[in-house]
């Protein structure tokens, strides 16, 4: 057992301001366990979000030292003995109190991307996949949807005025996974750039650096995406030839009412 | 359909703002369907209740897509065949009656069994991705209990795959709303980071629920003939469990004070392997799929324990040499399963008596190896969370070392008595699917029977709900303000007390108390003690006091809780003392053996409206159609049934 000095960004929409703890820490813990000592023993309405305590739901995401992270998986000794550990709410969506923010724009933007859509003609149960062919979204599909990524992405970090024409690397890389679905046939190209501001990006790579999946969103993802586009933008026919009998010849649209 | 319900929000009529409890505003919903909980049971039953023509809200203590389902790891059991073709829906009923000891609802479980496979296509076709085959179709793996390869998975990471793919069905419905009404949520809406503390009712009929905001802490009622529970489990009632805050037992306990029954509420289920260190990670669960795919359970001698502990019951059925064991995985025709794949309540009672006997490991329990049994390449590629999660939290590598691990509270098998082909609960309106509802299981859990019963049941759930509500037509219950004035004056009492204990102790102690006194293996003078301590935990609990203002306030949200958590252990210990056997998750130190008397006898708990007394009753279980009977041997049969039983089964008839 020893004792950590912690910062803890405590507040609501309003003000809010760093207040300091000193706090027991225990072999083996991580932040969270340490927020939830501060809980039990300091600050009994200290709010932060957590699920499962295991990396698995992507509800504890905070800044620590002014990193983005998940507090359930940042341990304890990744800190020197006198090292002062800041903790904060994530910065790119709006406080609602503590460390809690308010992540409603990741939802809104989930809902904007035309779902999934399969060949009518193919009944539950019938369809074949390799798996070389499913791995690609399936890489897409280990996101826990902790908006790390969003929050660190530089585009709308800092811009607000970005966020309504830029859906973040989460929910561009969502278009990535169902375009590269083997049994979708929507074609989300046209829409990636026009509407959820792919063009916005300019791979630098930060969303990849602190997704705790380790999705290589930008390599994966987002670049290939890019390519989809031009190729869609420079000669529709040569993308449509590797595709015939799956795809339709038209651009879905985006979601009305969203 | 039915006619379009309105949403009025706003002030409720009852009092001004200013004088204490009553003055709380209350926003208002109408919905035709409420279904409490947002995981896999909760999201099947929505969506099919929307599916329906049904106005629906979804409500959820977290955020949407983030329910205790999202942890789920192993797989979905459904007997589609696609690894063995020998696989069908008997052969899976049958495993799973076995598996919970026969005490299981042998409809619910038949229901199950032939449902499943639908289910699981569906998930695909609304976008999931599970492992395939080599010809395509989807991979089924090898898991504890069930005779062939039978859980669909994606890597270890199942649960996930399925509540984002239920959430992106919503998502769907919601957009095709939009399109076609202009509103995404006119006719289903999710309520995340809202808690439902009480269920109200009109006369004997459901007729909404109350609950509150987490983020502003303001209050909701939604108006609504029919309610779903799909709340999950009791698990966070233990110090030593795989599950999250979710897990505070809270649709047990509404259901109780709603005047529903619950049974076999004295079977829960330990999970053979939690993590055992470091103490933070403590209880965290590594899955079974360790073992389906080669793992193996050794103690500190080296030596492979579980040869030595395959029960009577099950004597025949798995190998007698770790060769044989061995081979199975590439020749399973041929040989017969190893015992670490015995059902769960088997191996974490072994791995305890082992630890007992003094042959753990360091830090009290056993060694779980899978780094001499494959290559580390394979591990990394199909058990990547459990590398990960070894690596990030314990620096253990597993592809280069054993992990240690012990039992942790995983599932309860008790729950609200349904209807298994409606989920009706006994209260008309109220109805209820996935772990929070009982008979399905018997004693004990396979593992991956949870989430294709959250599938099964979930759409059952919805289509039960719908016409249930189609059978009231303009005869909707109404909630009574009085009833909203109490449930807000309950609510708002921990924050307005002062001098009570902290919610945060008393929770450890409650954790404390069944961890120690009605945990893995049980005897009648330690729940009494434990029966004793809750009862005083009950006073002190009734005083509890949280600081601070309402919005998002996790020391009120746990006084609450608190209520609900204590009111189901009680039930659990009060059940698991009067059980005078041991079968499946309920071991009896001073009744050590598996009586086919007590076979025949399910408890059921009920409670008062305002859950302060609990009462214990008695009621046989429900008979096994002969057609399912014929699926099992009659010498296996006689392991379980009484000799009454047994005198009136069929003439020997074999499948
Ligand atoms: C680590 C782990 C691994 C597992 N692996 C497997 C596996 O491989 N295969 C398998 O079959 N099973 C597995 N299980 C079991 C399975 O995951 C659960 O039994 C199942 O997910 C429960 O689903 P559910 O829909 O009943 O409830 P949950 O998914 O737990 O959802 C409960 C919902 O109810 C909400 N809720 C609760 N109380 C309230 C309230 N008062 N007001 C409003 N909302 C409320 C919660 O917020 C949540 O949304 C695993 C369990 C754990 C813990
Ligand atoms: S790579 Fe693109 S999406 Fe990712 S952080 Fe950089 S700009 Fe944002
Ligand atoms: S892609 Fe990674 S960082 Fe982004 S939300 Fe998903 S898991 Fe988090
Ligand atoms: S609590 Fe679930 S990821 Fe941290």
């Amino acid at each position: 057992m020893s004792k950590a000095s912690f910062r803890i960004w405590r507040g609501d929409a309003g003000e809010g301001r760093l207040v300091d703890y000193t706090v027991e820490v225990n072999e083996g813990e991580v932040v969270l366990d340490v927020l939830h000592r501060l809980q039990a023993t300091q600050a009994p309405d200290l709010a932060v979000r957590w699920n499962c305590k295991a990396g698995k739901c992507g509800s504890c995401s905070v800044e620590i030292n002014g990193r983005p992270r998940l507090a359930c998986m940042t341990r304890m000794n990744l800190f020197g003995p006198d090292d002062v550990i800041t903790v904060t709410p994530i910065r790119t969506f709006p406080v609602i109190r503590d460390l809690v923010t308010d992540v409603s724009y990741n939802y809104t933007k989930a809902r904007q991307i035309p779902s999934f859509t399969p060949d009518p003609r193919v009944k539950p149960g019938e369809m074949r996949m390799r798996q070389v062919d499913v791995e690609r979204s399936q890489e897409f599909r280990k996101c826990i949807e902790c908006f790390l990524c969003n929050t660190v992405c530089h585009v709308i970090r800092d811009h607000e005025e970005n966020t309504e024409h830029f859906s973040g690397p989460r929910y561009l890389m969502r278009v990535a996974e169902l375009e590269m679905h083997p049994e979708d046939t929507a074609d989300r190209r046209m829409i990636a750039q026009d509407d959820f501001g792919l063009g916005y990006c300019n791979i630098t790579k930060c969303c990849t650096e602190v997704c705790p999946e380790h999705i290589k969103i930008t390599d994966n993802a987002l670049i290939p995406l890019k390519e989809r586009v031009a190729s869609r933008r420079y000669d529709p026919v040569v993308w449509l030839g590797s595709k015939i009998g799956r795809r339709p010849a038209k651009d879905t649209p985006k979601v009305p009412n969203t | 359909m039915s006619t379009p319900a309105d949403q009025q929000p706003g002030p409720s009529p009852a009092g001004a703002e200013g004088d204490g409890a009553a003055a709380a505003p209350v926003a208002r919903h109408r919905y035709d369907v409420v279904v409490i909980g947002a995981g896999g049971a909760g999201l099947r039953a929505a969506i099919e209740a929307r599916e329906q023509g049904k106005k629906t809200a979804v409500i959820s203590k977290s955020l949407f897509g983030k329910a205790h389902t999202v942890m789920a790891e192993g797989g979905a059991a459904a007997a589609m065949g696609n690894v063995n073709a020998r696989d069908n829906w008997q052969v899976h009923f049958r495993d799973t009656i076995r598996g919970g000891k026969f005490l299981n609802n042998p409809r619910m479980a038949e229901l199950h069994a032939k449902e499943a496979p639908d289910r699981v296509w569906e998930l695909e076709h609304w976008g999931a991705l599970f492992d395939r085959t080599a010809d395509g179709r989807i991979s089924q793996r090898n898991f504890g209990g069930h005779e062939y390869p039978r859980l669909a998975h994606v890597g270890d990471r199942t649960g996930l795959e399925m509540i984002r793919t239920l959430q992106q069905r919503i998502v769907a419905l919601q957009q095709a709303d939009a399109e076609r009404l202009g509103d995404p949520d006119a006719m289903l809406r999710v309520y995340a980071e809202t808690t439902v503390t009480e269920l109200l009712k009109d006369g004997e009929r459901i007729a909404g629920a109350f609950g509150y905001v987490r983020e502003t802490g303001e209050f909701v009622v939604f108006e609504a003939p029919a309610v779903v529970l799909a709340t999950g489990g009791i698990g966070k009632s233990f110090k030593v469990t795989s599950n999250s805050w979710e897990y505070t037992g809270d649709g047990h306990a509404l259901a109780l004070r709603a005047g529903a029954t619950l049974l076999n509420m004295e079977f829960v289920q330990f999970h053979p392997t939690g993590m055992v260190w470091p103490p933070s990670v403590k209880g965290i669960l590594v899955t079974e799929s360790v073992r389906g795919d080669g793992g193996v359970l050794r103690n500190s001698e080296g030596k492979r324990f579980m040869f030595d502990y395959v029960p009577e019951v099950f004597r025949g059925q798995y190998a007698e040499t770790e060769e044989e064991a061995d081979r199975w995985y590439t020749d399973p025709d041929n040989n017969r399963r190893p015992p670490e794949l015995l059902p769960r309540d088997e191996v974490a009672r072994s791995i305890n008596a082992e630890v007992k006997a003094g042959r753990g490991s360091p830090h009290g329990g056993v060694f779980l190896d899978v780094s001499t049994r494959m290559p580390a390449e394979e591990i990394r590629r199909r058990l990547p969370s459990m590398h990960h999660q070894f690596k990030e939290l314990a620096d253990v590598d597993i592809t280069a070392e054993p992990m240690e691990v012990g039992p942790t509270c995983h599932y309860v098998m008790g729950g609200v008595e349904v209807d298994p082909d409606t989920t009706a609960a006994t209260v008309p309106g109220l109805f209820a699917a996935g772990e929070v509802a009982g008979g399905m299981h018997g004693s004990n859990r396979l593992g991956g029977n949870s989430l294709s019963d959250l599938l099964v049941f979930g759409r059952r759930a919805g289509l039960g709900a719908a016409s249930y509500v189609d059978g009231l037509g303009e005869d909707r219950p109404r909630v009574g303000e009085a009833d909203l004035d109490a449930a807000r004056a309950t609510a708002l009492a921990p924050l307005e007390r002062t001098g009570g204990e902290s919610p945060y102790l008393l929770h450890q102690e409650l954790q404390q108390t069944m961890n120690d006194l009605v945990g893995i293996i049980r005897r009648a003078d330690e729940m009494k003690q434990a029966l004793d301590s809750l009862d005083k935990l009950k006073e002190r609990v009734a005083h509890v006091s949280a600081q601070g203002a309402r919005p998002y306030n996790p020391g009120w949200h746990l006084a609450l809780d608190l209520r609900n958590m204590l009111l189901v252990s009680i039930g659990t210990a009060m059940a698991a003392l009067e059980r005078q056997e041991s079968r499946g998750g309920h071991t009896r130190d001073d009744f050590p053996e598996m009586s086919p008397e007590w076979r025949t006898t399910t408890l059921v708990l009920r409670a008062d409206p305002a859950g302060e007394q609990v009462t214990l009753g008695r009621r046989p279980l429900e008979r096994m159609r002969d057609d399912l009977l014929a699926l099992f041997e009659r010498s296996e049969l006689a392991k379980y049934l009484t000799e009454a039983e047994l005198a009136e089964l069929p003439e020997g008839e074999r499948p």
